[in-house]
């Protein structure tokens, strides 16, 4: 139980996706103008995250690793993961269409965030049993949707401050991120 | 064949060239590839590394997919340029980790990852998929350079401030204390932001030479403000 609560303060805030790993910045960067659009973006990936690792753990250690085929990980996962969003694609835009509009291109592009790749990599990497793979998951997921969260808060302020014309949005977006950056530093203490 | 073509046209393909080469090359004139850029780019020769390893799979799956362009259904197109893209990444991994162990080891899971660069899908479905192999490949061989050189550049910018060397010599005076900063996540976001600024700052000068208005940022404040009042 400890273990599990320590892969998860780790994957939430000691190794960030987005602030350590670096691992879905363009979303981070891209739909963290509006609080909600970052939020929602956030449960967006971490619910791709969650049902990512429910099918391909199963693929992986019952499919590919006893068959010896695990070069073919890269090509099998992307694959995976791009019918998934598909499918969570077509359920927002059925049930939340608001939610849909604030995403805009984002949506299509989780499949094309790392983030959700690079997930699947590290927990077959880590070779995490099938319950870890889920707590790194949801872990995961928390800490980019805490730092997207936060992003999103700074940047509405950020709005409203006089930054220098050369540094208004992206710069000054990768400038804060940097300070969130070494701010998490501090975690580095709380587990291995 | 393809000197012939570049006789007959010379514009098209320097053009083609030129546009990721330096006119909008990624990540620091277009924020596309961020993630790499950022996460890799502790030392001048990993950030060449990884442009380098992007480059081959970006010109190998976009001439590829031009090859086939007239085969490939509108339908089905992103699954089959996804398998073509990440054949490519698999082949690039298994030739970088038999061959060039540290470097493997060093940009570890970002190899797999360049699945998932967006330049790459981009060049694919907004150039790759209409033109010519051989326009395909001066558009892709551009990006890809350009890529390379974008982060070789962070990646001296960080090793410089960081570890006060260049391609693993020693550039700065003995005296210099390295700044440990810049080899951090921090770091790399504060060296992404800032030449991203200059950047910008250079293009406005040299483009329009436009009157820059100061307190633009006090301006939305009070028509927010104002807003805030009336609703």
């Amino acid at each position: 139980m400890t273990e599990l609560v320590l892969l998860f303060i780790g994957a939430a805030l000691v190794n960030n996706f987005l602030l350590t790993r670096f691992l879905g910045i363009c979303p981070f960067l891209g739909v963290t103008r509006e609080l909600k659009a970052g939020v929602g973006m956030g449960i967006a990936v971490t619910a791709v995250m969650v049902a990512s690792v429910l099918v391909i753990w199963p693929i992986y250690h019952w499919g590919l690793a006893p068959l010896g085929l695990e070069y073919l990980q890269t090509i099998l996962f992307i694959l995976v993961i791009a019918a998934m969003v598909q499918v969570l694609e077509m359920i927002i835009r059925k049930f939340m269409p608001a939610l849909y509009r604030a995403f805009g291109i984002y949506l299509p592009l989780i499949t094309t965030n790392c983030a959700i790749l690079g997930l699947a990599l590290l927990m077959v990497g880590e070779n995490y049993t099938f319950l870890q793979s889920l707590v790194f998951a949801i872990g995961s997921g928390a800490g980019i949707t805490l730092a997207m969260a936060m992003m999103a808060a700074i940047r509405e302020e950020l709005e409203l401050v006089d930054v220098p014309p050369s540094l208004q949005g992206t710069g000054v977006a990768l400038i804060t991120a940097g300070i969130m950056a070494l701010s998490f530093m501090g975690f580095a203490g709380l587990s291995s | 064949m393809m000197a012939s073509q570049v006789e007959k046209k010379p514009n098209v393909y320097l053009e083609d060239l030129s546009e990721g080469l330096w006119k909008r090359t990624p990540p620091l004139f277009t924020a596309l590839g961020m993630c790499p850029s950022l996460a890799v780019t502790t030392a001048a020769v990993y950030g060449m590394a990884m442009g380098l390893s992007t480059t081959v799979v970006l010109v190998g799956s976009t001439v590829l997919i031009s090859l086939f362009r007239r085969a490939i259904p509108r339908q089905t197109r992103i699954p089959i340029y996804t398998v073509a893209v990440a054949t490519l990444v698999t082949i690039t991994e298994l030739v970088l980790k038999g061959f060039f162990p540290e470097i493997h080891q060093v940009l570890g899971l970002f190899i797999p990852l360049i699945v998932v660069n967006c330049i790459i899908l981009g060049r694919i479905e907004s150039f790759a998929a209409q033109h010519t192999p051989a326009r395909a490949l001066a558009d892709s061989l551009g990006y890809g350079l350009g890529f390379t050189w974008a982060l070789t550049l962070i990646g001296a910018i960080r090793e410089i401030l960081g570890a006060g060397t260049l391609f693993g010599l020693r550039v700065m005076p003995a005296a210099f204390v390295p700044w440990a900063i810049m080899r951090t996540p921090a770091g790399a976001f504060w060296t992404m932001g800032i030449l991203v600024g200059v950047i910008t700052l250079w293009r406005q000068r040299g483009a329009a030479r436009r009157v820059t208005i100061p307190g633009v940022g006090l301006q939305r404040m009070r028509e927010a403000a104002e807003g805030g009042e009336t609703a």
